[in-house]
């Protein structure tokens, strides 16, 4: 399972990116981590003509808070993620959430951005990027743009990045303190893809909700928003009723995929127990 | 055919080259042009672990990495955690605890073992498991594997106290 | 090194001596071999299930970049002979006595007439690199017209399928029946009864190295070098002489460091026998490095049988007859005969006691990957239709399935216990030693008993929580023919020569015969050589499949070393002066006994032994020290055990917590401890693969589904729970060293005891697991209809 054969540029710019970008365009592929294209590529299921290697582009990787938002260079790796004080006091949710994603080695090479761009529906990282309502920079010919999370995935494999633009950045809201968070996850093995998670946020003022935000991974097509269960919870509160109304409501308003590891019915109701198991934790009623 | 590309590196602390196309993949290029069969490729599409490297210092999958990529990095194989000719605490504790049959896991397994310790240097069985979880073996049923692993941890702490 | 006079070193749990170079990347597997202007070849394969070859195109193949030789499936048939009977023979002590019907379609080294598989090769590539030669795979136009593809076996069995192997007009291409006492009449009589339908399905050995063969042709001594990663290397030569017209004297086979066989490398493939063709033909080296894609569709699949069982039973729950019809589906071809699915037959009564058995198999043909055996080769199956059927038994008369099954075990008073039915050697069965009850007992006290138990599940369920136990008890014939040889010599240094046509894969034989023949031998174990897997060193052998080779290999060591002991006595006599009775082995020496010091060495009585001028060989004796000796068992020795899982159940994600798993095994006399308990877990964890989540899966189309680690599932560490082991002791009595098989025993009970385990836990649900994999949506969908009260 070797490859096909391909041109291949490393670019020290980003401009120098866009410029292949454009001149090559759909016969370019741009290499982040490559744990999902070089796969494909072995595979010869992608077979690019062009490769337009990212990782020689300096300036692209850090994590840095500014004032209530933590900027995540689009060329991090998600181990520097998993591992890095900031997310760890700032963004606990992607700390507990980057665990999911594959193994060490794979985190080793893996980014951020490359997980975000390739928006694999059962990817977690765009599930908490959905989660915490965060936004990404963008880079193309027409100059830098920012796009939301509930913007950004289309469908499976599919974002509104246009084709000669690149990520940059990935902007997330603080956590604050007090905010209460929790990911499940079901998948076969530790590290597979999901095949149903959910990541919910929660902002609670005694008993009353101020703000929930649950963001699925695995059952529809892309990483959602689950708005009408959010609802619940926001006009009735936190008890054990309301969060399963909510984890009731959360099963009704999807799309899941059926494939040969879950059908659609299952996928519904892991949506369902997910989102009540969540949100039991986030808000501090289960370990 | 793309125009060939070189390839400088470190391997084991040694200074490399060589010459190949771009879409030669690391674990090849370290078992045919560099000779160092130690690596193995299980499957060729980052599964397995059997082909796990250390690429600067963190261990990576080199099956799903392009030699050019490594290009003015250091690389550690299998064939380099010996210390000074003796065997690396994990190599000696595979060895007292039967953690290898066929071996055609092993070097990916202690790489990956060698990593997972560096981030987490006394962990629980739990954790050991969930870590070696990186790497696919079909031989041991990882039980011998986890045992030795918790005892090179100890080892390798002892040695650090 | 000297030893202690009587120290042995059978059942020491010695570290291996394999590890040193396994350990520090200089072990050479197939892929390590790096011949002087090597090329590499790349199959092309069949994108369809079924259909009939138009034409393969290799024009522009043949004229890419680095390209040597390209060929297909006519150029093939033009050039070399018919592919030889390559399917394992039965004896005729058995074809004697079984009724049994056999059609063997014999598979071409390509595929010419028709593809019958996704992935079977239809044309070869030889290049300068892998990657040159998959560039030019894909310049290769295949023409074929599309049949209508057959995936289920049943369907493949009913009017108006279509036919894999057209000459036959059917797609069954093996049946046989065996059976003892009248099962009809003791089914009529019976009590109770019941029927169920059990499948096993579909999964496959997946050892981390890929299969690969390397070769090279000699012109100067027109003979030729094979270097495969297989456990039959005699077998592969055998047929390589055929397809080659060479002597087997020509041609060498070898199998170095194999990462894992399993059993799928227990035969010899068509890759096997082109790969050295090609050499020849392009005289220069040629080396084939299966990936893993191509491994998932073209190195064995196994399993996949559906038994339709009825069982009759008294009010004490004691077996009265047990029939069983059985479907074999053997995919595209059939390597292995009636192997695997005799295998089933006759494992399925297990280790229990009752008189009336039939059973009638019949193996099918599917367009899919043909099948072999792959460890366990056809237990498993067996023991899942037995397993089950106990615990149903216990259902239906509301008893405890762990007391069902002590009812019904063979007592260990009536051992040995002639089974009444023949083994695939011709050979009555006789369970020959052992103590079943005992096996099962000590897992039932390793859990806490089961009414402690049964109590904890009570409390549980009461919280909404699902525990389950699940049993299974096996017996495992081991240690099959016909023969394994082995050659014994003292090498001029002393140190003990032994060559054999065993063939590793990882079990550590280098290691475990260097203990034994240090105690036949009284040496040091760092002073014995073993040469295995290489057809130089010996010129007949049988190979590793089957849990065969501590029992045939120990044994042919033991035979070979009498008469050369005999020889070192008289030599030694000759030499130091005195009655050979006087002599005894020790340290690496010969020595009078009671007389320390009034020895000779090995190495001098080995010098001694040469031909020629001042010989020191007593008048008349033959010179040279070494023999050969192939031992032929009187048949297999029964290896068993027992296996019990506690399960937690999350109903609500179908989620499978394993809480507690222990094994009571019995392999008679263990050689090495610690390499024995190493083959326990790995074998336990593959059948807990096969229990949970590995499954081969094919559409129906025929495409196969389940190409590569994405879609199949492997056990990884953290999904397998810690393994208690417990080891009983009884002796074989049909070998000298009392050893019994071990490789294969643990992968039997998994899939049985998981579904038992999960069926007991959803007992409130009503709902039974007679299917495998155990998913967690059946688990989930089982929950929902048993709360909607159906």
């Amino acid at each position: 399972m070797k490859p096909a054969s391909f041109d291949y540029h490393a670019p020290t710019s980003v401009d120098d990116a866009l410029a292949l970008l454009k001149s090559h365009a759909e016969d370019a592929r741009l290499l982040a981590g490559g744990q999902s294209l070089l796969p494909m590529m072995n595979f010869r299921l992608a077979t690019p003509a062009v490769i337009v290697d990212l990782n020689r582009i300096p300036g692209l990787a850090y994590i840095e808070r500014e004032g209530d938002v933590v900027r995540i260079g689009a060329m991090t790796r998600q181990r520097a993620i998993e591992f890095s004080p900031v997310v760890a006091a700032d963004l606990p949710l992607l700390r507990e959430a980057i665990k999911f994603v594959g193994h060490l080695p794979t985190r080793s090479r893996g980014t951020i951005g490359g997980s975000i761009a390739n928006a694999d529906a059962a990817a977690e990282i765009p599930m908490v990027l959905q989660a915490l309502e965060g936004e990404v920079r963008v880079r193309g010919p027409q100059g830098e743009r920012s796009i939301a999370a509930d913007e950004l995935f289309l469908d499976a494999m599919t974002t509104s990045l246009a084709p000669e633009e690149m990520l940059t950045e990935v902007r997330l809201p603080v956590l604050s303190r007090g905010v209460g968070f929790a990911v499940e996850e079901f998948a076969r093995r530790h590290g597979d893809f999901a095949i149903a998670a959910v990541a919910v946020v929660i902002v609670r003022d005694g008993n009353r909700c101020k703000r929930a935000r649950i963001a699925t991974a695995g059952i529809s097509s892309h990483a959602s928003r689950l708005r009408a269960a959010e609802q619940v919870l926001e006009e009735t509160g936190l008890s054990d009723g309301a969060i399963a109304d909510a984890a009731k409501v959360a099963s009704q308003h999807l799309e899941p995929l059926s494939d040969k590891n879950a059908s659609a019915d299952f996928r519904r109701h892991l949506a369902s127990v997910l989102t009540e198991r969540a949100l039991q934790r986030a808000v501090g009623k289960k370990q | 055919m793309s125009r060939l590309v070189d390839v400088r590196l470190t391997v084991n602390g040694k200074a490399c080259e060589g010459h190949c196309e771009p879409r030669t993949l690391l674990v090849d290029f370290l078992r045919e042009n560099l000779g160092l069969t130690g690596t193995h490729a299980g499957c060729e599409h980052g599964v397995c672990g059997a082909c796990t490297i250390l690429y600067n210092g963190e261990a990576a999958r080199s099956c799903i990495m392009l030699a050019v990529q490594a290009d003015g990095s250091e690389i550690v194989t299998v064939e380099g955690i010996a210390r000074d000719g003796k065997m690396h605490p994990l190599q000696q504790a595979f060895h007292e605890h039967h953690g290898l049959q066929c071996g055609f896991c092993t070097p990916g397994m202690l790489i990956a073992a060698m990593d997972f310790l560096q981030t987490n240097p006394s962990p629980s069985e739990e954790e050991v498991r969930e870590g070696l979880s990186a790497v696919l073996c079909r031989c041991t049923g990882y039980q011998n594997i986890v045992a030795a692993v918790m005892a090179a941890a100890a080892q390798m702490q002892s040695e650090r106290d | 090194m000297t030893q202690a006079k009587d120290e042995r070193f059978v059942g020491q749990a010695l570290p291996r001596r394999e590890d040193a170079r396994l350990l520090t990347g200089r072990g050479q597997f197939v892929a390590d071999l790096n011949l002087p202007g090597m090329l590499h070849a790349a199959f092309v394969r069949s994108q369809v299930a079924h259909a009939r070859i138009r034409s393969v195109d290799l024009s522009r193949a043949a004229a890419a970049p680095g390209v040597v030789l390209a060929m297909n499936g006519a150029d093939v048939l033009q050039l070399l002979p018919p592919v030889p009977d390559t399917q394992l023979s039965l004896p005729r002590k058995w074809t004697a006595q079984v009724q049994h019907t056999f059609l063997n379609p014999q598979q071409p080294l390509l595929a010419h007439d028709k593809v019958r598989h996704v992935g079977e090769a239809v044309a070869v590539i030889v290049a300068e690199s892998r990657y040159l030669a998959e560039d030019a795979a894909e310049m290769v136009t295949v023409d074929l017209e599309p049949l209508p593809p057959v995936v289920d076996a049943e369907q493949a069995l009913a009017h108006g399928s279509p036919v894999l192997h057209e000459q036959y007009a059917t797609n069954l291409i093996g049946e046989f029946e065996v059976a003892k006492g009248d099962v009809d009449a003791a089914l009529a009589r019976a009590p109770h009864r019941l029927k169920r339908r059990f499948h096993h399905h579909r999964y496959a050995a997946i050892p981390m190295e890929c299969r690969g063969v390397a070769s090279v042709y000699d012109a100067r001594s027109d003979s030729i070098s094979i270097w495969s990663s297989c456990q039959v290397v005699h077998w592969l030569r055998r047929e390589a002489a055929t397809i080659l017209n060479l002597p087997e004297a020509r041609i060498r086979c070898v199998a170095l460091d194999v990462g894992g066989g399993f059993g799928v490398k227990g035969h010899v493939y068509p890759e096997e026998l082109l790969i050295p063709f090609l050499a020849r033909r392009v005289s220069r080296p040629v080396r084939w490095i299966e990936d893993r894609h191509e491994h998932f569709m073209a190195a064995c699949h196994s399993r996949d049988q559906i038994h339709d069982v009825e069982v009759g039973f008294d009010d004490e729950a004691r077996l009265l007859a047990f029939r069983d019809s059985f479907i074999a589906d053997c995919g595209a071809w059939n390597p292995i005969g009636a192997g695997i699915a005799y295998n089933t037959a006759v494992h399925i009564p297990g280790p229990y006691k009752f008189d009336n058995f039939a059973v009638r198999a019949r193996i099918v043909t599917t367009n899919k990957v043909p099948n072999a055996p792959y460890r366990g080769a056809g237990r498993p199956e067996a023991s899942f239709a037995m397993e089950r059927t106990i615990d149903l038994i216990a259902m239906e008369l509301n008893r405890d399935p762990a007391k069902v099954r002590m009812t019904n075990l063979v007592p260990s008073a009536e051992m040995p216990y002639h089974l009444g039915i023949p083994y695939r050697d011709g050979e009555p069965i006789v369970y020959d030693s052992g103590d079943y009850p005992k096996a099962l007992q000590s897992v039932l006290d390793a859990i806490g008993g089961v009414e402690a138990f049964r109590v904890r599940q009570r409390e549980a369920r009461e919280q909404g929580r699902y525990l389950g136990l699940g049993i299974g008890c096996y017996v495992e014939g081991t240690g099959v023919g016909p023969f394994e040889s082995a050659t014994v010599r003292i090498d001029p240094t002393g140190k003990i020569y032994v060559a054999s046509g065993a063939c590793p894969q990882g079990q550590g034989m280098e290691t475990i015969f260097s203990q034994i023949v240090a105690d036949t031998w009284k040496v040091n174990p760092n002073d014995v050589i073993m040469a295995l897997a290489d057809t130089s060193a010996i010129s007949i052998g049988f190979g590793t499949i089957a849990s065969r080779s501590t029992v045939t290999l120990s044994a042919a060591i033991h035979h070979a070393s009498k008469p050369l002991r005999e020889k070192v006595f008289a030599i030694a006599a000759n030499i130091l002066e005195c009655a050979p009775e006087d002599l005894e082995l020790r340290n690496g020496s010969v020595g009078i006994v009671g007389v320390p010091g009034n020895e000779v060495t090995l190495a001098s009585v080995a010098k001694a032994s040469r031909p020629g001028w001042d010989n020191a060989r007593p008048p008349g004796m033959p010179a040279g020290l070494e023999e050969t000796y192939y031992y032929e068992p009187p048949t297999v020795t029964w290896s068993y055990g027992t296996h019990a899982a506690i399960v937690d159940v999350d109903v609500k994600i179908g989620r499978i917590n394993i809480q507690k798993y222990v094994i009571a095994h019995d392999c008679g006399v263990m050689v090495n401890p610690m390499l024995v308990e190493g083959q326990i877990h790995g074998g336990t964890v593959q059948g807990l693969g096969g229990a949970l989540l590995e499954e081969i899966s094919y559409d129906s189309d025929g495409q196969l589904l389940t190409g590569s680690f994405m879609d199949y599932l492997l056990p990884t560490a953290s999904d397998v729970p810690h393994l208690e082991l417990i080891h009983l002791h009884h002796p074989s009595p049909l070998n000298p060293l009392g050893v019994k098989g071990v490789g294969e025993g643990s992968a039997i009970a998994p899939p049985v005891v998981i579904a038992n385990a999960v069926s007991d836990a959803l007992a409130p649900f009503k709902v039974e697991f007679n299917t495998t994999p155990v998913k967690p949506e059946q688990i989930v969908r089982a929950a929902w209809s048993a709360a909607r009260g159906e």
